[in-house]
């Protein structure tokens, strides 16, 4: 792993220490390694895990940092609004691996995995439809969970989350 | 329906052209832009349907028609396999669901038929989503449970599980055994009703009503036990970060006893209705074929990916709890059909029955939730005597506890499949983000490739097979 990541990638890193305990560690075993690939390198880096034996794609997910702008990242990776996050799995290795691509909020575009992984194909559509983020070259770049006429992406932090007013007993009700 | 774009009533699309699936062009009409606000335009992405020939590229047609899978020795499906030269005068698309009793829930499929044999297929989803990803950042820590037990409805327990091993990864606490073991044995004794459940729906979509009447009758006496344990037959909110909300109820061990007694002799009554059964063996064997190769590009997990001969269950493979501590065996299929995964699904309540009986052997003394001032609220009768308690259980309720700042993924096995929990913490009570990797809503995706070339009537059966729970798709 380490080799390849090396080979393709100068901003690859490993992933920062985390403070945790032994046994939660253990029992869930060992911790992931996670890469930091720029958004050029994201998909020759992913091609490169597949190879190494990364046989699935466990997950592909999106988090929007707006608020949270000061996270731990690694040195030379420069914190984005967006992130996709990739869940590689090896089934022969028995081993998973993280791929956190970052993605400016004014350019949220991203290259698509379904070349290599054809099961991203409804994970990225869900990332499209809550996130907004483009993943260039997918099939069926459409909405998947919410109507096609719906206004926004609701899992950015800066959709609101609405709220039905509290009804109390004896207050006058709609009719 | 056969030539008319279902979604905008208004006639046969007037752009025969292929669209640009990116752009969604085909749903853009200049008209309707000049009418809506702004965002409206830039957030239309076109309609989520299953389009006519003439209106679906051809890289759009061969994802529906499953010829996408890159196979590892770089084989790529030849083009002209894909009928997609076939006029549209000899198919039409049809409608299922979302209401229909079939699709287990709200989900939708539309599928393009020539003459009874579908050719296309593609799931439309969404109609149970409630944005509980969204809602999950709002809540504390404490109450996401009771959040993540509605989305696999039938298999709650295993959901509140994930999240609480997330935040416990997260916390880096480690776990008392007894609640390890408590866990064990309910997500078990969940993993036996949720199969039961299907058991009785799968066979209610053979055309067998008995078996839907005894899947329903074993899957209540694991219920009351549940009942009994957490106080509610579904959503139970009892595996909470930190532990579990109670102890076993006095007796435990009878009842479990009981249910593992009488449920698997009434297995044997299965095989005797079903297994050996001409009809519903002619009905399953070689229906829904997948290969190992698709069930890993498609992301497959669970009886699905299993029924192709794959050894992979994450109880054996990457333990998590105490699965490491008991036996029992891997349940593997050989031709990926429908008879496999019905064979799959019924020997693993099998294996859970059995890992239950160790489980009552071997469940050891002790906390049923971690001893951590910072987690676990104080007892109950302490609160009647001490101030402190009283603020700290105040405290732990109303503002929650904070985690360390991180990011997690865990992953456990659900009765479907690889259930994962992607969790955020920027270090406050509430998680930044929290992604739950639904088994379902990934395993959906070899619908259209099970479906293709079979017949319509299998395609129910195919969608049963698939054991999709619309609560954990949607979200």
């Amino acid at each position: 792993m380490t080799t390849a990541a090396d080979g393709d990638t100068a901003s690859d890193a490993p992933a920062p220490a985390r403070s945790g305990g032994s046994s939660a560690r253990r029992r869930l075993g060992t911790a992931p390694e996670v890469l930091f690939p720029t958004r050029g390198q994201y998909v020759d880096v992913v091609s490169a895990l597949r190879d190494e034996g990364f046989e699935t794609c466990s997950d592909l997910c999106a988090v929007d940092y707006l608020t949270h702008p000061g996270r731990t990242l690694p040195d030379g990776v420069a914190p984005e609004r967006f992130e996709v996050v990739v869940n590689l799995l090896s089934l022969s290795q028995v081993r998973r691996v993280r791929v956190r691509v970052q993605v400016p909020a004014e350019d949220a575009v991203v290259a698509t995995l379904f070349d290599l992984y054809p099961g991203t194909e409804a994970m990225e559509r869900e990332a499209y439809d809550l996130f907004g983020i483009v993943f260039t070259g997918h099939p069926d770049m459409t909405r998947i969970l919410l109507p096609e006429d719906w206004e926004g992406h609701p899992l950015r932090k800066d959709y609101g989350v609405g709220r039905v007013p509290v009804q109390f007993k004896g207050a006058p009700g709609p009719r | 329906m056969t030539d008319s774009d279902p979604t905008t009533g208004d006639g046969p699309h007037p752009d025969a052209d292929l669209p640009d699936p990116v752009s969604g062009e085909r749903y853009d009409d200049p008209s309707a832009a000049g009418t809506a606000t702004g965002l409206v335009v830039e957030t239309s992405e076109g309609a989520q349907e299953l389009f006519p020939r003439t209106q679906t590229s051809p890289d759009e047609l061969r994802r529906e028609a499953g010829a996408v899978l890159r196979l590892p020795e770089g084989v790529v499906v030849d083009p002209s396999d894909i009928d997609v030269e076939q006029t549209d005068d000899e198919t039409m698309i049809i409608n299922m669901g979302p209401q229909h009793p079939s699709t287990h829930g709200v989900l939708r499929l539309m599928i393009e038929l020539d003459g009874e044999t579908v050719l296309r297929t593609k799931p439309v989803i969404g109609y149970l989503h409630t944005g509980m990803e969204k809602t999950a950042e709002e809540l504390t820590y404490v109450q996401g449970s009771t959040n993540v037990t509605r989305m696999d409805y039938l298999s709650p327990l295993h959901n509140e599980l994930v999240l609480s091993l997330a935040v416990e990864a997260l916390l880096g606490i480690e776990m008392p055994p007894r609640s390890d073991w408590i866990r064990m044995l309910l997500v078990e004794l969940n993993r036996v009703s949720s199969h039961l459940m299907w058991m009785a729906t799968n066979g209610m979509d053979h055309a067998s009503t008995s078996m839907m009447i005894y899947g329903f009758r074993e899957r209540e006496m694991v219920l009351a036990f549940f009942e009994k344990t957490t106080g509610l037959r579904m959503n139970h909110n009892f595996i909470r970060p930190g532990g579990t909300a109670a102890d076993l109820p006095d007796g435990w061990e009878d009842d479990v006893t009981v249910i593992c007694d009488t449920i698997l002799p009434r297995l044997d009554e299965y095989d005797e209705l079903l297994t050996g059964q001409p009809v519903f063996r002619q009905r399953s064997e070689g229906v829904g074929n997948l290969s190992a190769e698709e069930a890993l590009a498609l992301s497959l997990t669970g009886p699905l990916l299993r029924s192709t001969g794959v050894p992979w269950d994450l109880r054996r493979t990457m333990p998590y709890l105490r699965y490491d501590e008991v036996e029992f065996d891997v349940i593997v299929g050989t031709f990926g059909d429908n008879f496999d995964r019905y064979s799959i699904r019924l020997n693993e309540i099998r294996e859970s029955i059995r890992i239950i009986r160790q489980i009552v052997e071997k469940m050891p003394a002790g906390d049923y939730r971690v001893q951590d001032k910072k987690v676990t609220p104080p007892p109950r009768g302490r609160i009647d005597e001490s101030m402190e308690a009283l603020i700290h259980h105040f405290k732990v309720f109303t503002e929650g506890f904070r985690v360390p700042e991180g990011e997690v993924y865990v992953a456990t096995e659900s009765p479907r499949g690889e259930l994962g929990c992607y969790l955020v913490s920027d270090g406050s009570p509430k998680p930044y983000r929290m992604h739950i990797r639904g088994p379902s809503f990934v395993n959906l995706q070899a619908l259209p490739l099970m479906m293709r070339g079979g017949l319509l009537a299998d395609a129910v059966v195919v969608t049963s097979s698939v054991d999709p729970v619309m609560g954990e798709v949607d979200r």
